[in-house]
């Protein structure tokens, strides 16, 4: 009873020969040979530095309710901002909404891994800082979580890059990148309602 | 060809795509200039973001329906030589769409619908916009359904033979459009018109957009076809050669129709709705899909060779020098094929799944598409329309010279226009803003590319202004001698003696369409019913 198996690669055979029966100049072969392999080394680079280097667009499906970020204990207003937590990781809480990113200016140190998390208060928008790869969409409803390092000091604008409105131009703040030694830590200032 | 009422169906479809085209032309002009700043008076960003979210509708979404339908009727006639099928519906289906157009243009151009054409919510536009463009679409489903019974009729009465290249490729056209255009209205009759008419108070963002990037990738392979078409079909008879492999022609198409469909998440690279292994998949299908264009560049450059051959070119590239410049269809392709190179490369960044961080939403991508789609493929429906033209009106062209120097124009404004605007993007411009205010060093650096950018916009305005011009001059024409001509499709080298059904026929490619895509979105698109998500409310702008 092994009918079936053999019936399906007896079929997959056949198929094969129809296709070789057909007439494919043996120079367009070897060009053909010659794109798959151009191709199959783009996709093997990408895919080798996804897997092994961790070089990834932002993918972290995370949700949020972008109606009451005032009330979400994260994306309170006193929470925005840039904070170092417990880990010593630094982490960047933003709000983009119409027309700013809040807060509307932040210091950052260079060659450190900043992660930040940004989400959006009412429509669609982007966020890119010109000359680097800080670039995500913030979709409302979700929060878009990057994580990466801005190698040179200096000052940087953060650009709304997505059409929000008809003020979409007026859409940017800055990004001060200080140098890593005269960085210093924000004191966290206490949530309301926290025990001082 | 000799059919007065199908003549009649193209030239009207053909027409609406035209005056959309001349009139998004003028859109596009004004827009660099109000964008430059050079000109205070100008400055409105309610005009201009009325006028973008306009010329791209025109052009992307009217200019190439229309033309591609009318195109079709006239492959379909003329290849299986048969009359359209059930002309009454072919009519129906134009009325419905120029309707649905007439009907989208009326918020858009009062301003109600500055929602630019990607209009992804929970940003909402009068529901007007969202009903005229789907009658659009359902106007375009009336002709992709009369060119697959057009297409199954013929092989029925020709068991075994091949299928006329030309007309395998337009229902393979229709086959796409079909599947591609399912993203976008299941967004849109689900979503954004029940948002707009307050039926329902809020809609998923990422799941909208997860819908229309099913959409946003075929689409651009739905408007280049006719192009594809133009390549194998036109191009090497007009040049005096050989097509150089039938079999290979439809291979492209196939690996066209079926790879562009699952691999729409290059869009959404920098989005957080979706993970990244996804991302990473359709990113891999985005390469694969480069095969059959860079298979249909060696087809064509090898026609063109074997024709600059026979007209007694020489050498590594004297065949070159040998072939008919002057030839509207000839010259095109080779532009084409320029613009195609640096398009192409621009399409390799922007696939690059990681490095997409760089370029996304900057102007490079404008920048990225009026090359590839205002540049290699416009410039083909150009050749076509000289092409097609004296023998839809049975009048000889009014003039050749003046067809060249709009080819030219047009390739040369598109240079000037699509160079400084990748180049802004590098320099981090973001896409999609109506004048620089930001208080930054950096923009200082952008001026002199927004003023060759203007420079770009006149050349290609007096270009398109020459091209409908020529054409409606061909039709006036009051003579009356005859114009006999008809259509002539290339020969292939080798006669094509045994081809397989699956090059044949579109059956089992539909297939493997639906499991592809049930792999690369049924689970994307069902984790949104899944997890616990929150809906945006509808916003204007």
């Amino acid at each position: 009873m092994q009918i079936e198996p053999s019936k399906g690669i007896n079929h997959l055979r056949d198929l094969y020969a129809q296709f070789n029966a057909i007439h494919i100049d043996q120079l367009e072969r070897r060009w053909i040979a010659i794109s798959l392999m151009v191709i199959g080394l783009f996709v093997g680079i990408i895919t080798i530095d996804a897997l092994f280097h961790g070089i990834n667009p932002p993918g972290k499906v995370e949700t949020i309710d972008s109606a009451s970020l005032h009330l979400s204990k994260e994306f309170a207003e006193d929470n925005l901002g840039v904070q170092v937590d417990e880990k010593g990781a630094i982490i960047i809480r933003m709000v983009a909404g119409r027309y700013s990113f809040f807060p509307k200016h932040i210091d950052v140190p260079a060659e450190t891994p900043l992660t930040f998390r940004w989400v959006s208060m009412d429509v669609l928008h982007g966020v890119h800082i010109p000359m680097t790869n800080m670039s995500t969409m913030i979709v409302p409803g979700y929060v878009a979580e990057i994580t990466t390092t801005f190698p040179k000091p200096g000052e940087y604008p953060l650009l709304c890059n997505e059409y929000c409105g008809l003020g979409h131009n007026h859409m940017w703040s800055n990004i001060s990148v200080i140098a890593k030694e005269d960085w210093k830590a924000p004191v966290k200032s206490p949530a309301k309602g926290e025990q001082q | 060809m000799n059919d007065a009422a199908t003549r009649k169906l193209a030239l009207s479809h053909l027409w609406v795509a035209f005056a959309a085209f001349i009139v998004a032309c003028l859109m596009g002009e004004y827009q660099v200039l109000e964008r430059s700043g050079f000109i205070p008076a100008l400055d409105s960003a309610p005009v201009y973001f009325a006028s973008v979210s306009t010329h791209g509708v025109l052009m992307a979404f009217v200019l190439t329906t229309f033309f591609i339908m009318g195109f079709g009727y006239t492959i379909a006639t003329t290849s299986l030589k048969q009359p359209v099928w059930n002309q009454p519906l072919a009519w129906g289906g134009f009325g419905l769409a120029l309707f649905g157009v007439v009907l989208a243009a009326i918020p858009l151009l009062t301003g109600k619908a500055s929602v630019l054409y990607t209009f992804y919510p929970p940003i909402v536009a009068h529901a007007a916009f969202y009903i005229g463009a789907t009658l659009l679409v359902v106007g375009s489903w009336v002709w992709c359904a009369i060119m697959l019974v057009m297409f199954t009729q013929w092989k029925k009465a020709n068991p075994g033979q091949a299928v006329p290249l030309a007309m395998f490729a337009t229902a393979a056209n229709a086959m796409l459009w079909l599947w591609t255009s399912a993203g976008v209205a299941l967004e849109v009759l689900f979503q954004l018109i029940p948002l707009s008419l307050g039926w329902i108070d809020t809609v998923d963002p990422g799941l909208a957009r997860t819908l229309f990037a099913w959409t946003l990738h075929p689409i651009v392979y739905f408007w280049l076809i006719p192009a594809y078409i133009a390549f194998y079909v036109f191009v090497p008879k007009q040049a005096g050669g050989f097509l150089f492999s039938d079999e290979m022609a439809r291979i492209a198409f196939i690996v066209l129709a079926v790879f562009a469909l699952p691999i729409g998440f290059h869009h959404l690279y920098m989005d957080p709705e979706q993970a990244k292994g996804w991302k990473l998949l359709h990113g891999i299908g985005t390469f694969v899909v480069a095969l059959p264009t860079l298979v249909t560049g060696f087809t064509v450059i090898a026609s063109l060779e074997i024709a600059g051959r026979l007209r007694g070119g020489k050498g590594l590239f004297g065949w070159i020098l040998t072939l008919p410049w002057n030839n509207t269809m000839v010259l095109s392709v080779i532009l084409a094929l320029l613009m195609l190179i640096f398009g192409g490369f621009g399409g390799i960044v922007n696939a690059s799944y990681a490095m997409n961080a760089m370029i996304h939403n900057t102007a490079w991508v404008p920048g990225h598409f009026h090359l590839i789609f205002g540049g290699t493929t416009i410039i083909m429906y150009f050749a076509i329309a000289y092409y097609l033209w004296p023998m839809l009106v049975r009048k000889p062209l009014f003039s050749n010279a003046m067809a060249l120097t709009q080819l030219w124009t047009w390739f040369i404004g598109m240079v000037i226009l699509t160079t400084p605007w990748h180049i802004l993007g590098l320099l981090g411009q973001p896409r999609r803003i109506s004048s620089v205010v930001y208080n930054n060093l950096l923009t200082l650096a952008w001026k002199p590319y927004e003023l060759a950018m203007i420079f770009g916009g006149l050349i290609l305005l007096g270009s398109a202004c020459l091209f409908v011009y020529n054409l409606a001059k061909t039709q006036m024409n009051p003579s009356s001698e005859a114009f006999a001509q008809e259509i002539e499709f290339a020969q292939p080298i080798h006669a094509v003696t045994s081809l397989p059904e699956y090059l044949n026929s579109l059956t089992l490619w539909n297939k493997v369409i639906a499991v592809l895509m049930a792999i690369s979105f049924g689970f994307p698109i069902l984790q949104f019913f899944f997890m616990k998500t929150f809906g945006s409310s509808a916003w204007g702008y």
